[in-house]
């Protein structure tokens, strides 16, 4: 048996091979403790599927999401036009990332500013393995018959009308899927977007990640799906706000697919 | 033959038209305040946007029963006005009815449909009076509906149930007429709501009853000149400009924030990329971002004159939902509010856009733009498709590049991109250190 490999685009040049995809990380799939899981998770999934593939790895940047959401115009296109340089200096041709906050920036905004590829979110790439029978599931694993309730990220749903792909997935793991009061076109945030992840929020009520695990929990669900790393933050912080993080797990989609295939 | 009527309806006539073409040449000023943008591209996407939406009412219909009530109120407007353009062919030729002899039974059918229109505005106007007085529907008392826009909802929905019940006197006025066979009246066939009402005239004599039914009719005409006038001081501006609204939608993906191409030639020299132009100086860029109305495009201004407050956008805004100070309808009015001052200043021969003041700071606080997590939710709401984040990411853009006065925690995010090119303080080098632990497992 063979380690799992994970390519870089700079080996994969000095070789001279191009990948079919380029997995675009992302900062918090780099870097944050819990989110690291499920870049693993996806990279396992990646090498179980056979997908030629390979990452930026030190090469990668931010992609500027939040320093434009904040604002800083300036900040987002240096390093947009960074990343667009490396990209066409690969080649690349076709980008996936689990991230939709790199999905919705790599895929919109930056063709304005000569980067044009072919822009997938890990929900339509696993959905698409699972219809192709490359991924065939076993059914449920840890969660046959328990209910699950999908957290739609603004930045999949509302910013780029990707609503079924997510649920396609959890509806193939044979788990029943309930649905919060709040849902698709009517989704509430989970209160990261528009760089709000990296402040304290504005005085109010109470915080918006908060609101949301309540209305999840209200739905009986065991766990909670996202396919999203600020929303899997911002959800499992509810969910220990509320104490609940012995009943409730908050789980990304790709974590989902890969404990069902053992990966995990 | 008394032509006294005839002058005056053809001089109020005229004077109303007066009085609304200078109000439409002052609000087409203000809206031009804000800067040009073309956006006239896809047009057979823009039309079916219109069509569906702001004449299909699409998007109202997420909310069912206010829906179906509003679409009614719609219904009755757009087709009893109709019959004005009968009012105004009789108003000026001193005719009474001219469409009836010619169209016979049909005439008849559509008084019947009128008058039900004409009730079914008035039971749905009742019912709006009753949510925003009575039953106080959440988004409909909220803090910015204060003074004149709660006092604006209500008068115009007490003007229509007025005008509606001027309708209903007037048929039944002038059938009694008819019956009694005054001059000029002409008996249609049974009109059936305006004939529930007949009992209450029965008894006045032929001088009374004439009086009566000329009261309505002009009450309903000059009503209806009047409240075209209100419309243009009014929230309920909405009849007309959700038309070009919505044709002049945003089409691209919501999440896509539109480039700066100011800042790309910028970009690209401060990296030492060639740009078009080659080594042009660039050209003098007014301001970055948005304080001011003349600083958002005028789309944006449009968005403005065209909300009706309804504030399903804060409704659904996660900010607002959780008790935050931003509102997305509140940015909309207030956006309004400014250019209207504005107009108003240069009319008088003010200062206009430099009186000191500005949108942001003097209307919208940085707490409130800076709460808005870009979640599309206003957008999404919008039954007009009204663009509310657009304009806060536009002030925030200047409040980050212009004032740098984006918040403490912004700011220190804004200098680990730059540094380690990651909102968070790590290393670029441990960027790929995940991996590590992957790499050395067995694959399964």
């Amino acid at each position: 048996m063979s380690n799992y490999k994970v390519p870089t685009m700079a080996e994969m040049a000095a070789s001279g091979e191009s990948p079919e995809i380029l997995f675009w990380v992302g900062c918090a799939g780099s870097f944050d403790d819990r989110y690291k899981a499920v870049t693993q998770a996806f990279v396992k999934i990646l090498n179980k599927v056979g997908v030629s593939f390979a990452v930026l790895g030190p090469e990668e940047t931010c992609t500027g999401d939040p320093a434009r959401r904040a604002g800083n115009e300036f900040l987002f296109q240096m390093q947009a036009v960074a990343n667009i340089q490396v990209m066409n200096g690969y080649n690349v041709k076709k980008v996936v990332t689990a991230c939709p906050h790199c999905f919705n920036t790599i895929k919109n905004e930056y063709p304005a500013l000569g980067g044009e590829y072919e822009v997938i979110h890990h929900s339509q790439f696993l959905q698409s393995l699972i219809n192709e029978g490359k991924i065939v599931l076993k059914g449920g694993g840890d969660f046959k018959g328990k209910k699950i309730t999908f957290h739609d990220s603004c930045y999949l749903g509302r910013a780029n009308n990707v609503y079924e792909a997510p649920r396609e997935v959890i509806k193939a793991l044979d788990i029943e899927l309930v649905e919060m009061k709040r849902c698709r076109t009517k989704g509430l945030c989970c209160g990261a977007g528009g760089a709000q992840m990296f402040k304290e929020p504005e005085e109010g009520k109470k915080d918006i990640n908060i609101e949301r695990t309540e209305e999840a929990l209200k739905t009986g669900a065991s766990a909670i799906a996202v396919g999203c790393p600020f929303c899997l933050t911002m959800m499992s912080d509810g969910v220990k706000n509320k104490e609940k993080e012995n009943e409730v797990k908050v789980f990304d989609l790709a974590e989902l697919i890969a404990k069902d295939q053992g990966l995990s | 033959m008394n032509i006294l009527p005839q002058v005056v309806f053809i001089l109020v006539f005229a004077a109303a038209g007066y009085l609304l073409y200078k109000r439409i040449s002052f609000l087409k000023r203000n809206i031009l305040l804000g800067k040009s943008e073309t956006r006239n591209d896809q047009s057979s996407e823009r039309w079916k946007t219109m069509a569906l939406v702001a004449f299909g009412q699409q998007k109202m219909f997420k909310r069912v029963l206010p829906a179906f009530l509003h679409l009614l109120v719609y219904v009755g407007f757009i087709v009893i006005n109709l019959e004005v353009a009968e009012f105004i062919i009789d108003g000026i030729f001193g005719q009474h009815r001219i469409f009836a002899p010619l169209l016979g039974g049909a005439y008849t059918f559509a008084m019947n449909f009128f008058e039900l229109l004409a009730v079914g505005v008035m039971a749905s106007c009742l019912v709006f009076l009753i949510r925003r007085n009575i039953t106080k529907v959440p988004r409909l008392v909220m803090p910015e509906l204060k003074g004149w826009p709660a006092l604006d909802a209500n008068l115009i929905l007490v003007i229509e149930i007025i005008l509606m019940a001027a309708i209903l006197t007037m048929n039944a006025t002038d059938q009694l007429l008819a019956e009694r066979g005054t001059e000029h009246y002409i008996a249609l066939g049974p009109l059936f709501f305006s004939g529930l009402i007949k009992p209450l005239f029965m008894n006045m004599g032929e001088g009374t009853l004439t009086f009566v039914e000329r009261f309505a009719w002009w009450f309903h005409i000059i009503g209806i000149l009047g409240f075209a006038i209100y419309v243009t001081y009014s929230k309920h501006l909405h009849i007309f400009l959700a038309f070009p609204n919505t044709w002049y939608s945003n089409l691209k993906p919501k999440g896509e924030i539109a480039n700066m191409p100011e800042v790309t030639n910028e970009v690209n020299m401060m990296l030492g990329i060639p740009t078009e132009g080659g080594s042009e100086a660039p050209t003098e860029i007014a301001r970055f971002g948005a304080k001011d109305i003349n600083d958002l495009s005028w789309i944006n201004v449009m968005n403005a004159y065209s909300c009706t407050e309804c504030g399903r956008c804060t409704s659904e805004c996660p900010a607002n939902i959780t008790g935050k100070k931003l509102s997305p309808r509140k940015i909309m009015m207030d956006v309004r509010d400014r250019a209207e001052e504005v107009g108003k200043s240069i009319d008088a021969g003010g200062k206009g856009l430099e009186d000191g003041k500005s949108l942001l700071g003097d209307y919208i606080s940085k707490e409130e733009i800076n709460a808005c997590t870009s979640c599309n939710a206003c957008v999404e709401a919008c039954p007009v498709n009204i663009d509310p984040l657009s304009i806060i990411l536009q002030m925030r853009r200047y409040v980050a590049m212009e004032e740098s006065g984006s918040p403490a925690q912004w700011n220190a995010m804004f200098q680990n991109m730059e540094t380690s090119f990651s909102p968070w303080k790590f290393p670029p080098s441990d960027r790929f250190n995940w991996a590590e632990s992957v790499k050395d497992e067995e694959m399964k």
